[in-house]
């Protein structure tokens, strides 16, 4: 037997840790989407697709401004000390992978405004006249393009892995504390980019060929769950214990139904289907798929919070 | 460099919360808050029971998580006994280092900065003890230098059997508790 009583009871603190809320899910899941989205564009750039009227080259790198803004915007609603968000930018700390992600932003931005400014769309040409000026100084230069297709590629990747290894580096919560997250926060941004795209692109060979690269990144999402999975379980006892919350413990309703029935099988299941001809291409199977990625976000924070040492 | 650490005598502490009161009042810690408490632990099988009570508070561990996940510097090692401390003034409220603690020794003070145990460094700096060794009416707690073979810590802890908490989250805490 043993029996614990303790005296403290510190909100957000006890009975178990629950500091961060839905701001934290969603800051991951739009910084996800965003990595995938510039690995995506970045890849169209450099095969040279900007010089066609396709989604991906004219349209994707504006919206990862704006799912950017909203997934920082959700991150400073989390602050406690909001005023003082600009210290993150005195400093550079160098053990910190906080700090590593907030100068990683600081250069993701003016990447991807550059990509905005390789092809601007139709009817935005000639209202501000320096963005044509520079576009037109862009396209003159075919290698400049190409280096900012993999500048686009390489940063979506590093902020990707970014969104993982911010929790992973948190040993105090065994549950993150595994070096297969940022691999399955990776995969699951790519995966939930290629929806995206798919979701909302009108032309039929994009809509097809990301169809065709989320089932891809779907089944390779299940292996890394796999790895996921078995490398917490084949730990130690604190390990165990944190997979358990999501194998068989408070959190397996929602991480099997909504993270790996919803968010993977089924839409796996659909997309297969399609891609065959067997049936029509529908919202729904990408739909499916961003729920399931937001819907991972939320069931690994929280449950990395319910874990811990004892 | 001083080490700072203390060295809590299980035997002879009785829960009776004055370092808690002691710790409140000297440091205006707001209400709902505690940045010490008592956790009495009960081991064993009816009747070979084993009851311990400890009072506890951050660690300071010589590997600090908190000190390495802030991303402003906000958490740090003070030169004075290598003590881990929250500079307000740079905090940003990231709630990193409560999640880094494996001991659930932080907490966000009503005014957004993380806030925790300072060894009373305010009095320390006094030459006097903190606040909660002052008033402990057993006498069941003892602060100083670890690097001090001298030290009262020091001279204890070669004296008696002794443990720390969690050992193996490997943050090396400097809070040790005599058997």
């Amino acid at each position: 037997m043993q029996e614990l009583t303790i005296t403290r009871h510190n909100a957000l603190i006890d009975p178990l840790l629950s500091i961060w809320s839905w701001q934290i899910p969603v800051y991951l899941f739009l910084g996800g989407l965003v990595a995938g989205i510039m690995i995506i564009s970045g890849y169209f750039v450099l095969q040279g697709q900007y010089k066609k009227n396709v989604f991906s080259c004219f349209y994707l790198p504006h919206i990862a401004l704006v799912l950017l803004s909203g997934g920082m915007g959700a991150l400073f609603l989390d602050l406690e000390h909001k005023l003082y968000f600009w210290r993150l930018f005195t400093t550079f700390q160098v053990t910190a992978p906080m700090s590593w992600g907030s100068w990683l932003l600081m250069i993701v931005y003016p990447a991807l405004w550059v990509n905005t400014l390789i092809r601007i769309p139709e009817r935005y040409q000639g209202k501000v006249p320096i963005f044509d000026r520079w576009s037109a100084a862009l396209n003159a230069r075919p290698v400049l393009i190409k280096n900012i297709g993999i500048a686009n590629m390489l940063l979506g990747t590093l902020l990707g892995m970014y969104t993982g290894v911010l929790l992973s580096s948190f040993g105090a919560r065994p549950l993150w504390n595994s070096a297969m997250l940022w691999m399955l926060f990776l995969v699951s941004g790519l995966s939930a980019a290629a929806a995206f795209v798919h979701l909302i692109t009108t032309d039929e060979y994009e809509r097809e060929l990301l169809a065709k690269a989320d089932n891809a990144f779907l089944t390779l999402e299940l292996f890394v769950f796999g790895g996921f999975i078995t490398g917490l379980l084949t730990n130690s006892r604190v390990h165990k214990d944190a997979v358990h919350l999501l194998l068989d413990g408070p959190f397996a309703p929602y991480f099997w139904v909504l993270v790996i029935g919803m968010g993977v099988l089924l839409p796996l299941a659909i997309q297969l289907l399609a891609v065959n001809h067997k049936i029509k291409h529908t919202a729904l199977a990408p739909l499916l798929v961003l729920a399931g990625g937001l819907a991972l976000r939320f069931v690994i924070v929280f449950a990395g919070q319910f874990s811990r040492w004892s | 460099m001083a080490r700072f650490g203390m060295a809590i005598d299980t035997v002879r502490c009785v829960g009776c919360m004055d370092c808690v009161v002691a710790c409140k009042t000297e440091n205006s810690v707001p209400e709902g808050f505690n940045r010490d408490w008592i956790t009495t632990e009960v081991t064993g099988t009816f009747p070979t029971t084993h009851l311990e009570i400890r009072s506890e508070r951050c660690n300071h561990c010589d590997d600090p998580p908190c000190v390495s996940c802030c991303p402003t510097g906000a958490s740090h090692v003070h030169d004075l006994g290598a003590v881990v401390l929250v500079d307000a003034d740079k905090c940003i409220g990231c709630k990193g280092c409560v999640a880094s603690c494996p001991y659930g020794a932080r907490f966000i003070h009503p005014d957004g900065y993380a806030d925790k145990c300072t060894f009373c460094i305010h009095r320390v700096e006094q030459g006097l003890l903190p606040a909660c060794v002052a008033v402990c009416p057993t006498h069941c707690m003892h602060f100083g230098d670890l690097d001090d073979p001298n030290s009262d810590v020091s001279t204890l802890l070669a004296s008696r059997r002794h443990h720390v908490l969690l050992p193996d989250a490997g943050t090396k805490p400097r809070i040790y508790y005599l058997t």
